[in-house]
This record gives structure tokens, C-alpha cells and sequence, in this order.
């Protein structure tokens, strides 16, 4: 089975570390870029679709929402759409592409934008829900009044589990951590470039045991834009349209992050698992992956999650060498976010787009023809397969 | 400053059970299913008949992290949170900070013991090793 939509083009601005540069600032710059990529111009767009949306309770964490955008560019839509609830920061484009299947919208601009490093203060972080809040309400408001605040302390508390059952250790997320740095290297748009080595990565101090600071992705401003369209139209595009051949959305346990009754999995297993019982291909068939590495302990679960390996055996299935430079499934070629900037998700689909068209430079993984991409931690999660037909 | 919960009709109970030291836990009254975080109605079977009841106030490790990052202004670092399976709520986890303890000395499978504090009008659960 084939959806009937593809991705035609993507875009990213000229992220960074305390740019100063406003949210549409770097809208405009991803959205030209992608356009560019996909050669569309800005009347063909006619729908919208972002997550989660304008929020004004982290700062920088979401700055702009759909009204804003379209009016700012100009755009005159027949759909949009932003997702705060849904399958992961994947939403948005799972959204969209439903969307065209539908004949709702024939172009879809779908974006993310961040000012999370320029609303980094010492009296303020951008990542801690709710913050500002008098009271808070929701999953969060049993984990946070505990001092549970940040998502480094609930992936610590996955990761020391997994530690526990499986005999995992930092070692493992260290090759994970400077596997993608050796892809950075070879990404002039990654942020963080400089060599990472383990020793630098084993001395790095403490964030949230067992996780340290090269296990955390990187704050930054930036934005960036993924085109999905209808098969169809997708035709016309300057770029070969790269099908969504299947997609997963399933979560099976509760909206929080320490009620799943197994923390040795999470909501991506629910979702890619989903995923694969609508197509024909097979985790063998996956050339280069995208996964969600908000912490570097997501990265192995991704991997047992799609089936790349089985439940426990990611130690060794990194150990191998598999996802680095040369692996056979190399995953987040572009740096990830821990080494290229946190784009929630948008930039490890961005990274995913740009093998499949044969235009990743160095890091090119050759003849690259079908990409996995897995956004999500915790209980959020959506998977997509992307082919290059 | 410590961000306090909104109570609401399903949690109030929850979040004041410490004014008479006690931990209350949500169960429903049809089918005894735990039910954590509380809701108003049993996601099992359904039924409304949902309500508290005191549990022992014990608990075992089921994973834990030490925190390490100052989050807010003036937090002392490092602490230790534990994610607790409770005693007499089968299924039933709380997150649990952890006082009273090296925070490196917390371990998974450890028993802890609840206690309270309060500010304003929450009872706020922390626990610390059981003897
Ligand atoms: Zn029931």
C-alpha cells in the first residue's frame, strides 16, 4: 500500500546558538529554501501545518503559529492546521499528508521554528513545562512539583533501567554521541563540529545520571520547512518526489513519561511497530535513518523500536559499528540534534530528504533509496518510511 | 520557587492525603483496578465509582536518576529522583523525589517509605529508604 503523498521539498535556516535573529526571520529563510528545493514559488502552497503551535508557556519553544506565518509570507490557504497533541513532532507532516491524500491541499508548507537558545536565560529555560506557570495542570504536574522538571531526568530515569536490564553502558551511548559528532564534521550546517572524543565524551560532567552533557541535544534558533504533496502534483516538482510509504501514529500506554509499565520501551515502539504492518518493506530495505535523539539513550530504543535490532541487543548493534560513519544503517548523518541543533525532529527529516536526493556531500550514503525517520521520546512518537522511487 | 499542581476534583485527594499522613491512591470501586494518575472514571471498565484509599506508604525503586543541573535559580544539586511502585496499588508508579539519602546511594529494588510536606494547600509526597 502506498499513501498518496510524497515529500517534495525541505528547507532549513541558518541555525545557531543565540542568534538573535527572530522566529520569522528564520521562517522566511527555511521556507525560500525549501520552495527552492521543491521549485515551487509561494502561490503554489495551500496548505499549512506546524507543531504544536503558538506557545507561550516555554519560551522559544514554539514562537509562531499558522496565522502569523501565513500572514507574514503572504499565503492564502485552503487548509491548516497546528498539532499539539498527535504523533510526536511528526504530527504536522503525518497531518499534511493526509491532507493531500484527501484533496484537501495540493502543497503543504510544514514547519517548525525555535528561538530556544535566545530565550535561554539564567533566571529562565525554555524546555522545563510550564514554566511561568502559577499551577500546573496535566501529566506533567505529578512529575515536576518532585523536582522531576526537565526530560534529561526522565530519560535518566529510562536510560538507568535499560542500564540495569540489559547491560548497557555509557560507553555504548558515547559511540552514539560521537558517531553523529563524525557526521557533524562533515556538515557544514551542523553546530556543534568541533572533534568529540570518548574520553571527552566519558569526562563530560553529570546532567542526569546516567546521562551527561554530550547525551543532551543542543538548544538553538533556527527553523525549518518540509514541503509534503500530493502525489500528483508532486510529479511537477524539480526534486524526485520521495513517497510516504507508510507512517505510524500508535501509542498503546499512558500520556506520561513514568506510567509506561515496560521504561525499557517507549511510544515509539507502539508507532513503529504500527508502521510496518502497512508496507511491503522490510527494516533490511532502510538505507540511512533519522531517529529522535533529544537524548542519545533514545537512539537504541529507536532502533530496537523499528526493528533494527532486537529488545536489548542495541548495545551490541552499536557496538558493531552499524550506525556511524560506514554503518550499514547509519543513523542522523547530519550530526543529529546532538551535534547539529535541536529542530525537534524537522532537521533529522530534513537529513533524511537530502541522502535520499544524493545531495548530503561527504557524508552521502551511496545510492541511498529508502529512508526511516523516527521523531520522538517518552510517550510521544510517530515513524515514517520514505522511498525514492 | 517549587511549581505547585492545580488540584482538581480527581487529584485533590491525592495531593492532600498528607495533611493526615496519609498516601491516597485512586481504585475503582467496581473492578479494584489502581488508577494513577487519579481520573474521574475507571479507564478499565468505565465505571464512575471511583475512590480513595490509604496505601502502607511503601514502595520499591523501580528506576531512579540523579539530577545533577541546577533547573531554577538557587537549587540545591545533586538529588536523586526515583520512579516507586507502590505497595498495595498494583500497577500503580509514582515519581518520588528522594530525601534523606546520599542520592548515590539509591538503587533499583530499594524500599522507601512516604512522607510529607506542605506548602499552601498540597501535601507533597517524598520518600526516603525504609529500614
Ligand atoms: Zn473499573
Amino acid at each position: 500500500m502506498t499513501l498518496a503523498a510524497a515529500i517534495t521539498g525541505v528547507g532549513m535556516s541558518d541555525i545557531g546558538r543565540k542568534t538573535n535573529r527572530p522566529a520569522m526571520i528564520h521562517l522566511a529563510e527555511a521556507a525560500r529554501r525549501a520552495l527552492d528545493c521543491a521549485g515551487l514559488t509561494k502561490g503554489d502552497i495551500d496548505g499549512i501545518s506546524t507543531y504544536p503551535g503558538k506557545a507561550d508557556n516555554s519560551p522559544g519553544m514554539s514562537p509562531l503559529g499558522t496565522g502569523e506565518v501565513r500572514n507574514a509570507l503572504g499565503l492564502k490557504t485552503r487548509w491548516h492546521s497546528a498539532v499539539p497533541d498527535g504523533p510526536s513532532q511528526m504530527a504536522p507532516i503525518q497531518v499534511a499528508a493526509m491532507a493531500v491524500a484527501t484533496g484537501q491541499a495540493r502543497h503543504v508548507l510544514c514547519f517548525r521554528a525555535l528561538t530556544e537558545s535566545s530565550s535561554q536565560t539564567a533566571t529562565q529555560r525554555a524546555s522545563i513545562p510550564g514554566a511561568g506557570r502559577a499551577r500546573l495542570g496535566g501529566w506533567y504536574s505529578y512529575l515536576v512539583p518532585a523536582k522531576a522538571m526537565s526530560a534529561s531526568n526522565w530519560a535518566g530515569w529510562m536510560a538507568q533501567r535499560y542500564f540495569h536490564e540489559f547491560g548497557m553502558t555509557r560507553e555504548h551511548l558515547g559511540l552514539v554521541a560521537t558517531g553523529q559528532r563524525a557526521f557533524a564534521q562533515q556538515n557544514p550546517s551542523a553546530v556543534m563540529r568541533t572533534p568529540l572524543t570518548m574520553e571527552d565524551y566519558l569526562g563530560a560532567r553529570t546532567i542526569s545520571s546516567p546521562l551527561g552533557l554530550f547525551d543532551c541535544d543542543v538548544p538553538i534558533d533556527g527553523a525549518c520547512v518540509v514541503i509534503v504533496s500530493a502525489a500528483d502534483a508532486a510529479k511537477d516538482c524539480a526534486q524526485a518526489p520521495l513517497t510516504i510509504a507508510a507512517m505510524g501514529a500508535a501509542l498503546g500506554s499512558q500520556e506520561s513519561w513514568d506510567q509506561r509499565p515496560d521504561l525499557t520501551t517507549m511510544g515509539a515502539h507502539d508507532a513503529a511497530a504500527d508502521m510496518w504492518t502497512r508496507t511491503d518493506l522490510k527494516p533490511a530495505d532502510v538505507d540511512v535513518l533519522g531517529l529522535y535523539d533529544g537524548f542519545s539513550i533514545f537512539v537504541p530504543y529507536w532502533l530496537e523500536a523499528m526493528g533494527f535490532c532486537g529488545h536489548g541487543e542495541a548495545k551490541d548493534f552499536i557496538a558493531e559499528g552499524n550506525i556511524g560513519p560506514g554503518g550499514r544503517f547509519p543513523v542522523n548523518t547530519g550530526g543529529g540534534q546532538l551535534s547539529g541543533g535541536r529542530l525537534h525532529g524537522f532537521g533529522l527529516l530534513h537529513e533524511v530528504c537530502t541522502q535520499l536526493w544524493g545531495q548530503a556531500g561527504g557524508r552521502q550514503v551511496d545510492g541511498a533509496k529508502v529512508g526511516a525517520c523516527g521523531m520522538g521520546g517518552g510517550f510521544i512518537a510517530g515513524s515514517m518510511l520514505l522511498r525514492r522511487d | 520557587m517549587r511549581p505547585l499542581p492545580e488540584l482538581t476534583p480527581e487529584n485533590t485527594a491525592f495531593w492532600t492525603g498528607g495533611a493526615k499522613n496519609k498516601l491516597l491512591i485512586a481504585f475503582c470501586g467496581d473492578c479494584q483496578h489502581a488508577i494513577h494518575p487519579p481520573q474521574l472514571v475507571c479507564p478499565k471498565c468505565w465505571s464512575e465509582a471511583v475512590e480513595f484509599k490509604p496505601v502502607p506508604g511503601t514502595g520499591t525503586v523501580y528506576t531512579f536518576t540523579v539530577n545533577h543541573q541546577p533547573w531554577m535559580p538557587d537549587m540545591p544539586v545533586p538529588f536523586a529522583l526515583a520512579v516507586v511502585d507502590i505497595d498495595g496499588a498494583s500497577g500503580v508508579r509514582v515519581t518520588a523525589e528522594v530525601v534523606n539519602a546520599d542520592p548515590e546511594s539509591i538503587a533499583i529494588g530499594q524500599k522507601l517509605k512516604v512522607g510529607f510536606f506542605n506548602i499552601d494547600d498540597v501535601w507533597f509526597p517524598q520518600w526516603e529508604p525504609a529500614q
